[in-house]
């Protein structure tokens, strides 16, 4: 993936997955849906709630090889770090101690201090997660993900409940230091406004089964995307592509 | 603390007044009690007797933690062994622990060996049962992020893993301690030449009340000790990171 200027694009073709409900019936939860991302870019994959947007972000990560298709190349033992909807950080682990597992898992050690100061962690850092606001939780789970200086990073709606204005100094956090480590980003979620912000390209994708409804590139330079830009491109999509939020 | 200083203080009121009113040699004053402790603890054989109980309930206890924490583990992530071993585990949990006794001593001689593989049969389908729900109530988010992140089997088993299991072990541990010295005395008292139990199967053919609660006096003051400095110090580890709400 990224990395270096000869990386390979990711490829991701999953022709179908179905799993099993609670009652035993099978759900076809993706149907023929192929997109590449190319290194260092900033993909969104937008699409209506139970979609199957989380399902394709575990086939991406390896965390659910039952499926038919392929995912190329491997992410094998490249970093990755990834953002799950909920924190999932260790509740009997320091914040702390929680990002130096994920750093040692890949063979990193080092200061935290800077990313600690960035996402304004500082004081938290020796605290167990029980004991921060779902926000701190968050930005735990986001200084965990980028400790590891990941070639690529996963965010599952990463910023979902939280106050806009908390959200929006994640999301800056997040643009600013993809931007500047180069690193490949996909981005989940069903906010059209945080996508047009952040992404070099939309993904929309179908209701259940998920399949691609539309690919769109977005040229606009970040700096240049205003609230009017955004709230314009926002009215645009919903209106062309019936999308509800 | 004062609590428990109070509740000993009652519990040794209550013993007083009892024996006083009593006046008959089968229920002995406290303090008569505690003559015979000191005597024998200077004099006799009861440190012998203490030690030899200790390092059975010691060594049977370790085994019956390792195999049960690890086969309640088993059991617990993999549904096809649970149903094949379930059946072995009721039957071993609901056999009389005198019956696994008798049996050892039977198959296996009157030995050391037999003495500790019965304590230990003894407990092990408990821990078993305990550390089983543990494991069947694991995190499988948390799992999935160690596989996110790359985690080794090491940091799994170390990071993931054995803390959301501490508090089933502990909970085994602190339950498993009482229960074994219990059924270390019937082993003793059945088929060993020395410990608490051969002591108070001696002085039950004396017919002295005084040394039997002597002796199961200082063994009870011995596992207190374990619990307070052991145990509870383990448990309240295993719950360190528990945000409490006053």
């Amino acid at each position: 993936m990224p990395g270096a200027g000869a990386s390979p694009p990711l490829e991701i073709d999953i022709q179908r997955k179905i799993y099993r409900n609670g009652d035993g019936r099978s759900v076809e939860a993706v149907r023929n849906l192929a997109f590449s991302i190319q290194p260092h870019s900033f993909v969104c994959l937008i699409g209506p709630s139970g979609c199957g947007k989380t399902t394709i972000l575990r086939i991406v990560l390896g965390l659910d090889r039952d499926f038919e298709g392929c995912v190329q190349p491997d992410l094998g033992d490249l970093p990755v770090g990834v953002v799950f909807q909920e924190p999932r950080l260790l509740p009997w682990r320091t914040v702390e101690e929680n990002v130096r597992l994920a750093l040692r898992s890949c063979g990193l050690a080092g200061t935290l201090d800077p990313l600690f100061a960035e996402l304004d962690l500082e004081e938290w850092r020796h605290r167990y997660p029980g004991e921060l606001s779902l926000g701190m939780a968050r930005r735990a789970a986001l200084a965990r993900a980028l400790a590891i200086e990941p070639d690529l990073l996963v965010l599952d709606e990463p910023f979902v409940s939280l106050d806009e204005s908390g959200a929006a100094e994640l999301r800056a956090i997040v643009s600013r230091l993809a931007a500047r480590r180069r690193t490949t980003v996909i981005l989940v979620t069903h906010n059209l406004r945080e996508a047009l912000g952040l992404a070099d390209r939309l993904i929309l994708l179908t209701a259940r089964p998920a399949s691609v409804l539309a690919d769109i590139p977005l040229t606009t330079a970040r700096e240049m995307r205003t609230d009017a830009w955004v709230e314009e491109g926002r009215r645009d999509l919903a209106r062309r592509f019936a999308i509800v939020e | 603390m004062w609590s428990r200083v109070a509740s000993a203080l009652a519990v040794i009121a209550v013993w007083q007044a009892g024996a006083t009113f009593a006046a008959t040699k089968v229920l002995p004053p406290p303090l008569e009690v505690l003559a015979f402790v000191a005597r024998e603890l200077r004099q006799g054989d009861m440190l012998l007797h203490l030690g030899a109980t200790l390092s059975r309930v010691a060594a049977s206890f370790c085994l019956a933690m390792a195999l049960g924490a690890a086969l309640g583990i088993a059991l617990g992530r993999r549904p096809g062994l649970n149903r094949a071993l379930d059946l072995w585990l009721i039957l071993l949990l609901n056999t009389p622990a005198l019956v696994i006794t008798v049996l050892c001593y039977l198959w296996l001689g009157l030995t050391e060996i037999a003495a500790i593989v019965a304590v230990t049969l003894n407990k092990l389908p408990n821990v078993a049962v305990i550390v089983r729900e543990g494991a069947r109530s694991l995190d499988p988010d948390l799992d999935e992020m160690g596989v996110a992140y790359r985690f080794s089997f090491a940091t799994w088993f170390r990071h993931v893993l054995c803390p959301q299991l501490e508090p089933y072990v502990v909970a085994a541990a602190r339950s498993g301690l009482a229960l074994v010295w219990k059924i270390v005395l019937v082993v003793e008292l059945l088929g060993r030449p020395n410990g608490v139990g051969y002591a108070i199967s001696y002085y039950f053919q004396l017919f002295d009340v005084r040394a039997i609660l002597g002796y199961s006096l200082a063994f009870s003051i011995v596992m207190l000790t374990i619990d307070f400095l052991v145990m509870q110090p383990l448990d309240a580890h295993a719950r360190r990171w528990r945000v409490t709400t006053a």
